[in-house]
């Protein structure tokens, strides 16, 4: 469960967000769409701890984020919540498959070495990444190909929530709804609360809940990033 | 995973990883060599003679005599009588006194006129004598011995003749060739100025500049001066009491040196020579250093969104900032590994031309403790200068 009570953040002194309440209950899918530069993607990365908020609670799983030292929510972030962003998601200098035990070496696993390979295969079969393609480096594979490793990472360690950043902005239409399908199947699949940004509106499909941004977001922000 | 991750961002950018590795690495071989150089020909310079107590010559500078009777480096101002060597090999307290008489040359290498008792007790190194790889002592005025450098960079044999020059330099306009010496031993390497030397009796020496002498009278001649004298004592203890003496004796003005304190204020001389080389060294490390940490920043704006993706796989800016030191460790002590190789690959492939050149055998058993040191302050050193660049990453994952 996301609990997020009044909450704000500026930029440079401009309020980009004022969430007096929201709550995301276990498991649900929620597609947060908004302006470019609505803050949306502020948003994600309050509720991933990677930017602290000027004031107000983030709760995930039980756990205040925002009450919580740097450090432990950089271990919380990399147990429980799993990320994918608009592009760029992978190291690529690393294999598909070294992209995916990293984030399980990050979450803290303590399986060996092939364990984590057998079961990062396995996702990457589920994605229908074929296996040839797991020892090559992410740089050398397609923007859709990438994206859908970047589920499989985000996944690894069974995160209890998922936030998406625009993630199929960087596809085209075939390679989007294929994304979907799978976010959506291995999201209902591990039981993982979803949060994903978009200002695609053709996305509803497939989502408990659609909002818009301005729906819970008090603030008027000017345009910022 | 860490160090798989720092691996493969390095192998990334292979281009300017490997420069930088490079630059190290030759930064690294220099320091390393100087250093190991440096305590080669300091342990040379203490080991080129031992079991000598005292060295007499002429009055003037110790070190010059010091450089002229042991180094075979540069001229004696003046010599001393040759009955004045006599007083002192006769003296209660010595036990032993070799003459030398020097001046001549063949084809560049110095021509010592002495008595055979040269090779009985002139001891180097750790009070090791001269062996002879082939062949024995002088036994006549007709007969040489050649140092081992001599023998190999000549390709001298047994039996060989040879002639010597007056003067020094390799080319001579002044050969005695109506008189020929016949090559009776060749010495063991010493790695000493030894190595580099011809040995002839006093006689023959004295001959080659009397040429109405018959022949078979050369074996019966006595110079009149001789250039030096190295002295052994019946006891030690007696050292600075000869030393004093001499000093003090007329009205030939001697002097007599101790060859371990010489040897030292000699070594204190080249101080300046020996630091600057040090400072040279250090300095080429701290440029390969500075480059590698200029290296690591210009990378980071490149970087910037990979930090930020390790940040949301949940790496802590700790983890960031390691992964830099670690980058740095990796180059560094590669860098250090082919530094080592390519050094040990030059000392063994160039060690006999070291010996022939300089008579000095550099031991290619060079990691020592002192080299261990100098390599682990290297590695402190390159993970202080990539600090910096450490930071920085830390703070653009900060976002």
């Amino acid at each position: 469960m996301i609990i997020v009570s009044d909450l704000t953040f500026s930029y440079r002194q401009t309020p980009v967000l004022n969430i007096p309440a929201w709550q995301v209950q276990p498991g649900e899918r929620i597609l947060l769409s908004g302006e470019s530069g609505s803050g949306k993607s502020t948003l994600l990365h309050l509720l991933a701890g990677l930017n602290q908020p000027d004031s107000g609670q983030v709760e995930i799983g039980g756990q205040v984020l925002t009450a919580m030292s740097s450090g432990k929510v950089d271990q919380y972030r990399a147990k429980n919540i799993g990320f994918i962003s608009q592009r760029l998601n992978l190291i690529p200098y690393l294999s598909v498959l070294d992209n995916v035990l990293l984030a399980a070496k990050l979450s803290g696993s303590k399986s060996t070495r092939t364990e984590l390979i057998k079961q990062a295969s396995k996702l990457l079969q589920q994605v229908n990444l074929d296996s040839y393609l797991h020892h090559q480096k992410a740089e050398n594979l397609s923007i859709g190909q990438q994206q859908r490793v970047a589920i499989v990472r985000a996944l690894i360690h069974q995160p209890i929530v998922m936030l998406a950043d625009e993630p199929t902005s960087a596809l085209d239409n075939t390679n989007r709804d294929s994304f979907m399908t799978l976010l959506h199947r291995l999201c209902r699949q591990y039981n993982t609360t979803l949060v994903m940004v978009s200002h695609d509106l053709s996305l509803t499909t497939g989502f408990d809940h659609h909002l818009a941004l301005a729906d819970i977001n008090k603030t008027q922000p000017k345009q910022v990033q | 995973m860490f160090w798989r991750v720092a691996f493969f961002s390095l192998l990334h950018r292979k281009g300017s990883a490997v420069l930088t590795l490079l630059a190290v690495a030759i930064s690294v071989f220099s320091v390393t060599a100087v250093e190991h150089l440096r305590h080669q020909a300091k342990a040379g310079f203490a080991q080129t003679v031992s079991g000598v107590d005292l060295i007499v010559g002429a009055r003037g500078g110790d070190i010059n005599l010091l450089l002229y009777s042991v180094f075979y480096i540069g001229n004696a101002s003046r010599n001393i009588s040759y009955q004045s060597f006599e007083k002192i090999r006769d003296a209660r307290d010595v036990k032993w006194a070799i003459p030398l008489s020097m001046g001549d040359s063949h084809r560049g290498f110095r021509v010592v006129g002495t008595h055979a008792d040269l090779f009985k007790h002139f001891r180097y190194g750790q009070k090791q004598p001269l062996i002879f790889t082939a062949g024995q002592s002088f036994n006549n005025a007709h007969s040489v011995v050649l140092g081992a450098a001599v023998a190999q960079k000549l390709n001298y044999q047994l039996g060989d003749q040879i002639t010597i020059a007056h003067g020094l330099g390799r080319q001579s306009f002044q050969q005695h060739d109506q008189y020929p010496f016949s090559v009776v031993g060749i010495l063991k390497t010493t790695g000493t100025p030894v190595d580099q030397a011809i040995y002839v009796s006093l006689a023959g020496l004295e001959a080659v500049h009397k040429p109405d002498v018959a022949h078979d009278q050369a074996n019966s001649l006595q110079p009149e001066s001789i250039t030096a004298t190295l002295v052994g004592l019946k006891s030690r203890l007696k050292t600075f009491q000869l030393q004093r003496r001499i000093n003090q004796s007329g009205p030939e003005p001697l002097m007599a040196i101790l060859p371990g304190v010489s040897l030292s204020q000699l070594w204190e001389s080249m101080n300046i020579m020996e630091n600057t080389l040090r400072i040279i060294a250090w300095l080429i490390l701290a440029a390969a250093l500075m480059g590698l940490s200029a290296s690591l920043l210009a990378s980071m704006r490149e970087r910037q969104k990979e930090l930020l993706v390790l940040r949301t796989l949940g790496a802590s800016p700790w983890f960031i900032f390691s992964l830099i030191q670690a980058e740095t460790l990796l180059i560094t002590v590669t860098a250090i590994a082919i530094a080592l190789l390519g050094f040990s690959l030059t000392l063994n492939g160039t060690q006999e031309l070291i010996v022939g050149y300089f008579g000095i055998r550099i031991d290619p058993d060079f990691v020592t403790a002192e080299v261990v040191k100098t390599l682990g302050i290297i590695v402190v050193a390159s993970l202080l200068v990539s600090l910096y660049p450490g930071y920085k990453a830390y703070r653009l994952s900060l976002g």
